[in-house]
């Protein structure tokens, strides 16, 4: 095929994703998410896991060493479907936090340290630059595959220079599409959209390819499955120790992968398609891998010996004739390897610009911080940034030639990011990590990665001499690259993968064993470990809102651009009932402005720059560190202290409340007692004066039968008092007995009514009655409430003060409840009266003495609360009014 | 010339038994059930003696004391105060109000009679 016919190809894919990501963007700039933030997209955007490594070398890996590239999909698997709730904790994390880079969320959890965020950027560089130059290497190979049979003339570039124009559209392309927007949180909907559109290109180039080996040159499954077994590819052997390592390194990979950390952490825009994600990717993985084993058996069958087996899945559609096939599957690698190197560079340029171009800018010129236009320079370090990472991937590509096998190459990458695991896993389970710790363990980690696997693999006196891998440095046998502290014999990957993992991980223990975290990194630590717990914004450090709210506009301005940070002001104000566009630089606003800056800039440079305003002081980015501590510290203090105060006030008001309570009843008790006294010593009063007068004799007989009586009467009332008393203790302790029967309502009422007409004054009353309505039969304690009746008419006998009293008694039945209302033509209870009738001897004082104690309507309320039903007055009336209100079946005794 | 007792009870019987006690002993007793007429009475006829049930409905004995100590007039006319209530608070307000004497329910008669005696000669 033509080689410009390729070139044309390619140009008319790239217009094509060019075309998909400026329509997402438009969409995303209308609103228009929709499918553009789907858990589809979300999922196949997490495909650039499968980089041109996976879509040629997998087949390369198979052809090689059998079935051991399977390893590479299991662990990512693994991670997906048994480890999700790490990733959702990671996603929540980064949202909450706004973390931009996998630099930034530890930078973040470790005190928003730049130094960690430093360290960070460069191992993931330095692990990354290979990683991207594979990429570049494949896409160059792939042409040369295509081109070389074609001689017609056109004048074929060298290989260096289609690299040096690939790396150049790659980086023309991200630089577009990956700054337009600074903030990074603000997410690339443009780029997650056309990853998504090459995730579908590869996937279907590569089913396309290993349905043609299957179907077109093998006779269906059962014919490749024979083949197969024929091939060498099925004599592999299990080794369980690179097995498990290289599941292991391919799962922690996934994670720990600066691109993977953007389209999973970063890019997510909605936590619950991380649950999609969990099953599809998986699934998206396992399609990628049906066919590898299958064109790597064919491959080796057909191709001529010596042929590169990473290219099998362009050259065996091109050596049978299948020219269409061939070029889908050329777009398929050119797919994974574009979208690869975009994120990658996104990611790395996002991590370079927040971690390393800010901070040193930060520090050559602190006076003048905020004075100049931040969000240019951002834009502009971050661009620089892609292009430096491009460049540096180039110039290894150029300085390896290209001749490591792409697995290789992908695996050691691989085991130089896991070196973020334990920072990373620990820092979101574990309190007590530090800074200290995971500063040691990165450094140790990353060392004896480079010693043993990314500096040996440059080979023999490249970097380090013979003399050096043969015998260790200086003769120290026991320092050999290859074989640490004497453990020789092992695979160079698992050896390397072995002692960087454990003295990174040992290292980092003992440092955060030993040392102890700051303030602001017990905050972020606490932050971290407990995000879902906590909801709210936490303490950020930000205790006194010194800031003039207008400097800080102009300085958000510069970041995020005049429209968001005018919006984003206008809505803090607005929250806290101001208008315009100037909030309260109140600590809370502080805290979110700070999130919000550090989406575009990391936590660190933004902490730096809010602390420069709010202190006004032309200081280093380590003494604001420091400054901010104590205040962080002094603010953790002090909020433990509130809380401390509160729980006390809390405790304080309770045992008020109880305190009042008991007063109160101290001085219900005292006024009952009281009471009490007054209505027994006043009959005695009379009971004593009138014996003693007897006593005294000579009277006339009319007036010791007088006199007896009152005695009599006295004796009565007294004994009534003490019944009332006792009746009304027994009633209130609820130890009453109920004696449960059906009873005629009509005949209680007779009866109620005849009881009470001895009551005093004796006088005419006219009673209104309801015959056919009382007819009717309650089952309750028909004695109990016809004691109630009794009160409640011989009251109206007593109190009624019209000159033709009337009494109408009224019933009315409804939901299974009985009304009976007692209402005379008197001048009825005052108002202010009203609320006290019920309580213990509540007579009301301006009535005359009519014999009772004033317990009567205190009895007639607990024998209704016993009966399960109610008594109250009934304002309105025109007169006194009751309502006594019983439920028609009583079954058991109420509460 | 026998002493004029004012008494104001609201309890018939009690108002009743004294009322006898005292007029056997040469006493003549006026007996209102409220303190609303109290007053006026105290002007018009100048007892010697009031008789003054703490708890009474409407105003109570209480108010009724101040009411006399306040009155120039009445400044130093005895007072009885009388109570069924039975506690040391109700005793130590009627002192401070300037009671001439206080005695509780239920009373002996002799008790009565003395302490009549005794605040009416003069």
């Amino acid at each position: 095929m033509p080689f410009n016919v390729l070139v044309l190809s390619c140009l008319a894919y790239v217009i094509c994703l060019f075309g998909v990501a400026w329509a997402a963007e438009r969409r995303a700039d209308r609103g228009l998410l929709g499918i553009l933030r789907s858990p589809l997209v979300y999922t196949l955007s997490l495909s650039i896991y499968c980089t041109a490594w996976t879509f040629y070398g997998a087949v390369g890996y198979a052809a090689r060493s059998g079935l051991e590239f399977l390893t590479i999909y299991l662990g990512p698997t693994l991670v997906f479907i048994g480890w999700w709730w790490v990733l959702r904790k990671l996603v929540r994390i980064g949202r909450q936090q706004r973390v931009t880079s996998i630099a930034d969320l530890i930078s973040s959890r470790y005190g928003k340290s730049n130094l960690l965020g430093v360290i960070v950027t460069v191992i993931a560089v330095i692990a990354a630059t290979p990683y991207i130059a594979l990429q570049l290497q494949s896409v160059v190979l792939s042409f040369d595959v295509f081109a070389s049979p074609s001689d017609d003339g056109f004048a074929r570039p060298g290989t260096g220079a289609t690299a040096i124009w690939v790396a150049a559209g790659l980086a023309l392309f991200t630089i577009l599409f990956g700054t337009r927007n600074l903030d990074a949180k603000e997410q690339h909907h443009g780029i997650v959209t056309a990853i998504a559109v090459e995730a579908v290109v590869k996937l279907v180039a590569l089913l396309a390819v290993g349905g043609f080996v299957v179907w077109g040159m093998a006779d269906g499954p059962a014919d490749i499955v024979a083949r197969i077994h024929a091939s060498p590819i099925a004599d592999w052997q299990l080794e369980p120790g690179r097995w498990a390592g290289l599941i292991f390194v391919s799962a922690a990979a996934v994670i720990c992968l600066p691109r993977m950390f953007q389209v999973l952490v970063v890019e997510n825009a909605d936590e619950r398609h991380l649950a999609t994600a969990s099953w599809a990717f998986p699934l998206y993985l396992f399609a990628m891998s049906l066919f590898i084993v299958p064109i790597a058996v064919m491959g080796l069958e057909r191709l001529p010996a010596g042929s590169n087996p990473d290219m099998f899945v362009l050259t065996l559609p091109l050596a049978e004739g299948q020219g269409g096939l061939a070029m889908l599957a050329f777009l398929g690698g050119f797919s994974s390897a574009t979208s690869m190197v975009i994120v990658e560079s996104i990611a790395l340029a996002t991590m370079l610009s927040n971690h390393v171009v800010m901070p040193v800018w930060l520090r050559l010129r602190p006076a003048k911080a905020v004075s100049g236009d931040v969000r240019r320079l951002v834009l502009l370090s971050r661009r620089l940034s892609i292009v430096a990472v491009l460049a540096l991937g180039y110039a290894y590509y150029r300085m390896s030639g290209g001749s490591t096998a792409l697995a290789a190459i992908g695996l050691i990458a691989f085991v130089g990011v896991v070196q973020f695991l334990p920072a990373m896993v620990f820092g979101i389970f574990w309190r007590g990590a530090t800074r200290a710790g995971a500063v040691l363990g990165l450094c140790v980690g990353f060392a004896v990665w480079a010693y043993t696997l990314f500096l040996p693999s440059f080979g023999a006196d490249a970097v380090l001499s013979g003399q050096v891998l043969a015998n260790g440095p200086f003769g120290l046998s026991w320092l050999r690259p290859r074989a640490m502290f004497w453990v020789d014999g092992m695979d160079p990957l698992l050896h390397a993968l072995f002692w960087s993992l454990v003295l990174n991980t040992a290292t980092f223990l003992i440092g955060s064993i030993l040392t102890f975290p700051g303030p602001v990194e017990r905050m972020q630590g606490a932050a971290f470990v407990r995000v879902f717990d906590a909801t709210g914004t936490g303490a950020r450090g930000w205790t006194r809102g010194r800031a003039e709210p207008e400097q800080l506009l102009v300085m958000a301005q510069r970041i995020l651009g005049d429209d968001d940070a005018l919006a984003f002001f206008e809505a803090e104000a607005k929250g806290q009932g101001k208008a315009g566009y100037l909030p309260d630089p109140t600590p809370e606003f502080m805290a979110r402005l700070e999130r919000r800056l550090a989406g575009s800039v990391g936590a660190a440079t933004a902490h730096a720059m809010m602390s420069q305003l709010a202190g006004r002081a032309t200081v280093t980015v380590e003494e604001l560190m420091a400054v901010a501590s104590e205040a962080a510290q002094i603010m953790e203090y002090s909020a433990r202290l509130e809380s401390q105060q509160g729980e006390l006030t809390r405790t304080a008001r309770q045992l008020r409340e109880a305190n009042e309570k008991l007063t109160q009843l101290s001085v219900q008790k005292d006024a009952f007692l009281s009471q009490i006294s007054h209505e027994l010593r006043t009959p005695m009063t009379s009971i004593r004066a009138f014996s003693e007068i007897l006593t005294e004799g000579d009277l006339p007989p009319m007036m010791v039968a007088n006199y007896g009586r009152i005695i009599h009467d006295e004796a009565k009332r007294l004994t009534r008092l003490l019944d009332d008393l006792l009746d009304l203790s027994v009633l209130e302790n609820g130890t009453v007995q109920l004696n449960l029967g059906l009873a005629n309502l009509s005949q209680m009422i007779d009866r109620a009514l005849a009881s009470a007409s001895h009551t005093k004054p004796e006088r005419d009353f006219v009673i209104t009655r309801d015959l056919p309505m009382e007819n009717l039969f309650i089952r309750t304690d028909a004695d109990r409430l016809s004691q109630v009746f009794i009160n409640l008419i011989s009251n109206a006998r007593k109190y009624c003060d019209a000159t033709a009293p009337e009494l109408k008694i009224a019933v009315r039945q409804r939901l299974g409840r009985v009304t009976i209302d007692f209402i005379d033509n008197g001048s009825g209870i005052p108002k202010v009266s009203q609320a006290l009738v019920f309580e213990k001897f509540a007579r009301l004082s301006d009535q005359t003495r009519a014999g009772g104690a004033g317990l009567g309507l205190a009895i007639c309320r607990e024998v209704m609360a016993n009966l399960g039903g109610t008594i109250t007055y009934l304002p309105g009336q025109g007169g006194g009014a009751f309502r006594v209100t019983v439920p028609l079946r009583l079954d058991r005794k109420a509460a | 010339m026998s002493s004029q007792v004012l008494l104001i009870e609201d309890e018939p019987n009690i108002s009743e038994a004294i009322r006898f006690i005292l007029s056997r002993d040469g006493c003549d007793v006026t007996a209102l059930t409220d303190g609303s007429a109290a007053m006026d009475h105290v002007r018009a006829h100048r007892p010697d003696l009031v008789i003054l049930d703490l708890m009474l409905p409407g105003i109570s004995g209480l108010d009724i004391l101040v009411a006399l100590r306040a009155d120039p007039e009445t400044h130093n006319l005895p007072v009885l105060m009388l109570t069924a209530k039975g506690q040391g608070r109700d005793r130590e307000a009627a002192e401070r109000a300037g009671v001439s004497r206080f005695m509780t329910k239920p009373f002996s008669n002799d008790d009565m009679r003395a302490a009549v005696r005794a605040l009416t000669a003069r």
